[in-house]
């Protein structure tokens, strides 16, 4: 055992030994857990039908849709909120990100309370503050706030002009346009304002990244301080930016599920609530459910590791 | 006057910016201040006291027992208050700069407290009345959750991160699968695993609480986060001090512990805290696997039918609260890289 050599290979053999047993423990006593209760391993669940409902969709699905469906539509309500939140918080984090840097105390002052109230409380808090006290205490649809007579917002949710027609009072609620229902209106609330606070904080850092001299030599040349913002800066801070933004943007996707707490019918919601809790697929549901944030995170990962390649910093040889 | 010239009028555009944030401030803070403060009620007992507009802190007040011990028992509360009156005593010391022995408080709150504070909080021995984990709740199961999963954490995720830098591939591999895994999962999927997947893990008749699950689950995934922390702080140590632990003829792990961990550790300080604030406001998810956290009761309390319509005052006050504490927790951070 003097030899590190062979002191490292029996190291290795013994932690992967542990593992393994671990594993293979945790495997029979599932198997035997789950053969107990009468549940059956494997996907067959999926082709069953899902017989419960589910409120907002965006591909047909009806109760007898099955499991498989079921999941489809959760997937696809995880990722509609992720990229609405996302354009929304990039916009809201870049505006208080620069306001940050204005040279107008109160505007960056504010800025940075903002950045310091919304960091400091959880985000789960924020959801329950939109979605309770806020939309669902809303008026009903007789009394809706009107938003340039166009679009209203009442206990229902958010109705929204289409393309073909403008929502309008018929009887008790509205009729055309579409709606977005409150859990909707409230989760893309909350995650915007919570993660724009943390973008602010990566665009505040890129643009601070900048060298001064660069905004000097920008001024230099005539430029004001919009365009030396547009034209000069901002260019060279993306560089900076962009791998700490789209941490933010998994961030993001990943906290949306925490809708299972106001059931809207988000990915969790749907696949590792309802249909965990009537077929009791623990394993198989949950195993797919983290294969899918897995698979999301690690291919943005990638997309992000091919960016930095192209983009990055190549001095004067 | 030249200030007020130089910051907020200085141009046509920045007098617009100004007059702008004026405006904001002027729509939110007068009626919020209306709200809170003047035409709020503190007095009385009842939803009755809470007639008329402004909020109603009497609901707060009221409640507020069951915010910070949930559902222990009103008799037993005082070895609650007593366990953590121990803690800020014992840990007091290491907030001061060179205060003597912090080696042996440290051993003392990581060790020996944990077992006094269980045994405070669960009884069943002694005479100690048995208050079993699921009438745990309010700030006490969260500041329970927060303190476990900081003190669980950070010993895993520095064991990761030497894993992760390791020289054996296979301890390597083992590493990089686990933090992967766990950083590219939402914290509620591994709740969710913690809760229903656990119990199936097990042989038969075998089970442990709901509490003891999430904390597992909670201490996993932060400690991942950690490994990431501390990672950053290894790769920070120059070669030339392993180079000279080495020559010096120091093991592996006296190299990690006596030479490389003392120095790393205290480059990532600033980013082991943010870790921490995140596991803080992490431990509000609890609740959607059933445990009535300080968030948990707040919501609780929100919908009884006695107090409906106050869940703003609940929320407020919340957010409050976690404020103060991730907050502090911040700024102390902020005093103590500019110590060091």
């Amino acid at each position: 055992m003097s030899d590190p050599r062979l002191r490292a290979i029996v190291f290795q053999v013994l932690v992967i030994g542990l593992v393994v047993a671990l594993g293979a423990m945790l495997f029979a006593n599932t198997l035997d857990n789950l053969s107990r209760r009468g549940i059956q391993t494997g996907f067959g669940f999926l082709g069953n039908q899902a017989g419960f409902n589910i409120l907002s969709h965006l591909i047909p699905y009806s109760e007898t849709s099955s499991y498989g469906r079921a999941f489809l539509v959760g997937l696809l309500n995880t990722l509609l909120v992720s990229a609405i939140a996302i354009v929304l918080a990039t916009i809201l984090g870049f505006v208080i990100g620069i306001a940050r840097l204005a040279p107008n105390w109160l505007v960056s002052r504010l800025a940075a309370a903002y950045v310091e109230t919304i960091r400091n409380i959880p985000l789960l808090l924020q959801i329950f503050f939109w979605y309770f006290a806020v939309l669902r205490s809303l008026p009903l649809p007789r009394q809706s706030i009107s938003i340039f007579g166009v679009a209203f917002l009442n206990n229902r949710g958010l109705y929204l002009p289409s393309f073909d027609s403008v929502p309008h009072l018929a009887g008790l609620n509205f009729q055309g346009g579409f709606v977005l229902v409150p859990e909707f209106v409230a989760l893309v609330t909350a995650l915007t304002i919570y993660t724009a606070s943390y973008i602010a904080e990566v665009v505040r850092a890129g643009v601070q990244s900048v060298g001064r001299g660069q905004s000097e030599a920008a001024y230099a040349l005539g430029l004001t301080r919009g365009q030396a913002l547009r034209l000069v800066i901002v260019p060279q801070a993306l560089r900076v930016i962009v791998p700490p933004l789209t941490n933010q943007y998994l961030n993001l996707t990943k906290n949306s599920s925490l809708a299972a707490a106001i059931a809207y019918p988000e990915l969790v919601s749907v696949f590792a609530g309802s249909v965990l809790n009537q077929t009791g697929q623990a394993v198989t549901v949950i195993g797919i459910t983290m294969a899918v944030y897995l698979a999301i995170s690690l291919s943005i990962a990638l997309g992000m590791n091919l960016y930095n390649r192209r983009t990055v910093f190549v001095g004067r040889s | 006057m030249s200030w007020l010239h130089r910051n907020l009028f200085s141009s046509p555009t920045n007098a617009a910016l100004t007059i702008a944030a004026l405006y904001l401030l002027w729509v939110v803070i007068p009626p919020f201040v209306d709200w809170a403060l003047i035409d709020a009620h503190i007095h009385g007992t009842s939803r009755e006291a809470c007639a008329g507009g402004g909020a109603c802190w009497v609901f707060i007040k009221q409640r507020l027992p069951q915010f910070i011990y949930g559902l222990y028992p009103e008799s037993e509360r005082g070895r609650v208050d007593l366990a953590f009156a121990i803690l800020i005593v014992a840990a007091a010391p290491l907030f001061v700069p060179r205060f003597p022995a912090k080696r042996w408080i440290g051993a003392f709150l990581f060790l020996v407290y944990p077992v006094i504070a269980g045994f405070l909080f669960t009884g069943g021995v002694l005479g100690y009345r048995e208050v079993p984990t699921n009438q745990w709740g309010g700030l006490m199961l969260t500041l329970i959750v927060a303190l476990t999963g900081m003190a669980g954490s950070l010993p895993l995720g520095i064991l990761f991160a030497l894993g992760r830098q390791s020289e054996l591939p296979a301890i390597r591999a083992i590493s990089v699968a686990f933090i992967e895994l766990m950083r590219g999962v939402p914290l509620i999927t591994v709740l969710f695993m913690a809760s229903v997947m656990f119990p199936l893990f097990l042989p038969e008749g075998m089970n442990f609480n709901k509490l003891l699950r999430a904390l597992i689950g909670i201490m996993l995934f932060s400690s991942a986060y950690m490994a990431e922390v501390v990672r950053g702080g290894l790769q920070a140590i120059p070669r030339g001090q392993y180079e000279a632990a080495a020559a010096l003829g120091l093991g592996y792990w006296r190299t990690m512990g006596l030479v490389v961990l003392p120095q790393a550790l205290r480059i990532v300080i600033p980013g082991i805290v943010n870790s921490f604030i995140a596991l803080f406001k992490d431990t509000t998810l609890v609740l959607i696997i059933g445990l009535f956290d300080f968030l948990g009761m707040i919501q609780a309390a929100a919908t009884d039918p006695n107090w409906l319509g106050f869940a703003t005052e609940g929320y407020v006050f919340a957010a409050a609260v976690y404020w103060v504490f991730c907050f502090s927790i911040s700024r102390y951070s902020q005093t103590l890289e500019s110590r060091t």
